[in-house]
């Protein structure tokens, strides 16, 4: 990675200036068909993929509201047209959100209205040539499905939305990426995207046991497959042995410690990520999150408690009732529904975010922290997108930013927030979501990070911080790799949850 | 030419009412399988209603999005709004008492509503990301709108034709009776170019005012834990089970 090249901060923040054609050809690795051929779509390119993709454009917009109204809706305004970090680090104008869109718009309009048909230059309809599908490929590999540009055009246009068509479309006649499509491969195979056999799994979890056991001297537990267990934890397979994620996860075993909480993971079901969200099919998303589904009903838990992960709570706060029937308030005719809500336990949110249990404890009382035991950092937090803009946590608007941030004010003393600009509902992506986490796409990745990398360097210099929490087990990936390429150490970055296993004081309630 | 001119006023009111409503239950009728809220998103019915009257008489996200877009717009919007209203006299008999009192105000609207296009303009022309991204329609669309405010401003400022018989074309129109309408060519472009804005509206991009109200990213209350919400295409995969 050492030949990329960071772009430089801007001084003061300025629209950068055009660059047409700047990420031409900087698309991912193209799946081969064995990967495709997996998931059920179809190897390769075929001669008639033309009309495959139209009649699956046809499909989308009768089944999705979204897509129907955003391609219709758009003025062209450009409210969202610096409102992207891969546009603000790339300055291809294609990587502006409405861009990106109108590459799919301009098929519409020529394929589905009239205009279009009739004259098509007016109105900038285009037929759907192999030039026009590779750019799809291309550019709607360059999008990570923030949702940032959503929060300012005024008909909520969402992008993602596009994003997740155009890729449902591209798999639907076989050009699918490499990266989303392998690793959804896996959890089918295996149950979870890094590939993990349950018995590795197992070995890994009593190593971490005989960790904690070492540094604090107490027998802290990492059950695996408890049945009658009253919590089950779905967390993404990265805590189980990536770093830092790995501390996030002995920070919740702390936490269910320490509260005496019956707790377990499933070997069947070890993910908490769902790239079929990713990929924007629906079929996907929802054969993925089926495992919870009957994980939670073999082990008979009554809570589910998802770990730190940006898009895998966006499906779980937002998808899994409706997916899977993990939630509440079903039609009492649901069957599919009432057979796994009856077993929950309705007194909490299901499924809650490990920052909700872990708040909820800390509000009554049941958690004790040695704060200084943070001192040597200075804090500062992340908004990750998903859990920004695609969900919620403690049942209130703007619950899912107070959380995260009153466990680190309860576990640390320095704390300080990055330009408001760039955090809440306007935060930036750190550059890797939405399936572009992968080595193929490290010229956008690393480009895309640039706002969020401004604006860390800005409280690096004025206030000194030197760790940035977060939520997310791809923002931690991400920023791992992208942090030395501007001159950050890369444990500058960790999780909320890593912080809380600092202070936690067990054994003393 | 009175004639010909009604004909097409029929012909274009027809297609936006037929193309706007068939539209309009296009959009109703297509399911939102999942649930899309763009943050900050209301947890009530309540609060969604809250947050579209803020969009619809506010442009709130324009607004958070873009200052100079959001000034000329809404200036432009809402001129528009009370130019309509003031029009309104041409089809009621007696004229309503609120559309009497508005009259010198939608006079000063027709110059902000011209103000708050050439902003739009601008900013398309000298722009260079909007530049980029504007089709030949996008500036033919200003263009439109600039002629028939300006036609309207020029009828009123310039040379007045007869709005008596103005209104007796429309109030007659509205019995299906044609009359005559006053050859001035002012007006006939005035009228021409507000019918071609109807003809068009239900295919292009003026689709955006319907489409605000079905945006699911604005129009979802966030309470997916609370209330299990389902299409009905996707409900048919756990039958199929």
């Amino acid at each position: 990675m050492a030949d990329i090249a960071p772009p430089a901060y801007r001084t003061f923040p300025i629209i950068p200036e055009l660059k047409p054609g700047a990420m031409e050809g900087k698309g991912p690795f193209v799946a081969p068909d064995k990967i495709n051929e997996a998931l059920g779509f179809p190897g390769h390119l075929e001669d008639d993929w033309h009309d495959k993709a139209i009649a699956k454009m046809g499909d989308l917009l009768s089944r999705y509201r979204s897509l129907k109204v955003y391609m219709d809706a758009c003025v062209h305004c450009g409210a969202c047209s610096d409102k992207c970090h891969y546009f603000i680090g790339t300055q291809d104008p294609k990587n502006m959100p409405v861009a990106r869109q109108d590459l799919m718009r301009s098929v519409y309009r020529r394929y589905f209205t009239l205009p279009g048909k009739l004259f098509p230059k007016l109105v900038g309809a285009r037929d759907l040539t192999r030039e026009v599908l590779d750019e799809w490929f291309n550019y709607y590999h360059q999008c990570s499905e923030c949702r940032r540009c959503s929060v300012f055009c005024p008909y909520g246009i969402d992008t993602a939305e596009v994003t997740m068509a155009a890729r449902e479309i591209l798999d639907s006649v076989g050009y699918g990426q490499k990266y989303a499509n392998e690793i959804i491969g896996k959890v089918h195979k295996i149950g979870n995207n890094l590939g993990l056999p349950g018995p590795a799994l197992i070995d890994t979890l009593e190593g971490l046991e005989e960790d904690v056991k070492e540094a604090t001297g107490v027998d802290v537990r990492f059950p695996m497959d408890v049945k009658g267990a009253e919590v089950l934890l779905i967390t993404p397979s990265a805590d189980f042995f990536a770093e830092p994620h790995i501390d996030s996860l002995i920070g919740y075993a702390k936490v269910f410690h320490a509260t005496g909480t019956s707790w377990t993971l499933s070997s069947m079901s070890s993910e908490a990520g769902n790239f079929g969200l990713f990929i924007g099919n629906y079929d996907q998303l929802r054969t993925i999150a089926m495992r919870i589904r009957q994980a939670a009903l073999e082990l008979g838990v009554k809570r589910i408690v998802v770990g730190e992960c940006g898009h895998a709570w966006r499906v779980a706060y937002s998808f899994w009732n409706t997916l899977t029937g993990v939630g509440d308030g079903a039609d009492p005719n649901d069957r599919f529904a009432q057979m796994l809500q009856k077993q929950l336990d309705h007194r909490y949110k299901q499924p809650s975010h490990i920052c909700e249990f872990t708040w909820d404890m800390i509000q009554d009382e049941r958690l004790v922290f040695d704060k200084s035991k943070n001192d040597k950092y200075v804090i500062t937090y992340h908004d990750s997108c998903n859990v920004a803009r695609g969900s919620n946590m403690g049942g209130y608007p703007g619950g899912q930013f107070d959380i995260p941030r009153n466990i680190i004010r309860a576990v640390a003393n320095n704390f300080v927030e990055m330009d408001s600009s760039t955090s809440y509902e306007r935060t930036f992506c750190c550059g890797g979501g939405g399936g572009l986490l992968t080595d193929d796409l490290m010229d956008v990745r690393v480009k895309g990070a640039l706002p969020r990398m401004e604006k860390l360097q800005q409280v690096k210099d004025e206030e000194g911080v030197n760790f940035m929490a977060c939520i997310c087990a791809i923002c931690k990936a991400q920023f791992t790799k992208v942090l030395p390429i501007y001159g950050f150490d890369r444990k500058v970055v960790g999780g909320v949850h890593q912080l809380v296993s600092n202070a936690i004081q067990l054994g003393v309630k | 030419m009175s004639t010909l001119l009604a004909i097409f006023i029929y012909l274009s009111t027809l297609v936006f009412v037929v193309g706007l409503l068939q539209r309009i239950r296009d959009y109703a009728g297509t399911p939102a399988p999942l649930k899309i809220p763009t943050t900050p998103a209301p947890t009530t019915g309540g609060g969604v209603v809250l947050r579209m009257v803020r969009e619809v008489v506010f442009f709130e996200s324009l607004f958070k999005g873009n200052l100079w877009t959001w000034v000329s717009g809404w200036l432009f919007h809402f001129s528009m709004l009370l130019v309509v209203f003031r029009h309104l006299r041409y089809f009621t008999e007696p004229v309503w008492g609120w559309v009497d009192f508005i009259q010198p105000f939608g006079i000063y609207a027709g110059i902000t509503m011209v103000a708050g296009l050439l902003g739009l303009l601008a900013r398309r022309i000298f722009v260079e990301r909007i530049r980029y991204i504007s089709t030949p329609s996008d500036f033919l669309m200003l263009v439109l709108l600039i002629g028939i405010a300006s036609s309207g401003l020029l009828m009123k400022f310039v040379g007045h034709p007869d709005v008596i018989m103005v209104k007796n074309y429309f109030l007659g129109l509205m019995h299906l009776s044609i009359r005559e309408l006053p050859s001035n060519f002012v007006l006939y472009a005035h009228l021409s170019m507000v019918f071609t804005l109807l003809l068009i509206f239900p295919m292009s991009k003026l689709l955006h005012a319907p489409g605000l109200f079905f945006s699911p990213s604005r129009n979802q209350a966030d309470n997916p834990r609370e209330k299990r919400h389902i299409a009905p295409w996707a409900a048919k995969l756990e039958s199929e089970k």
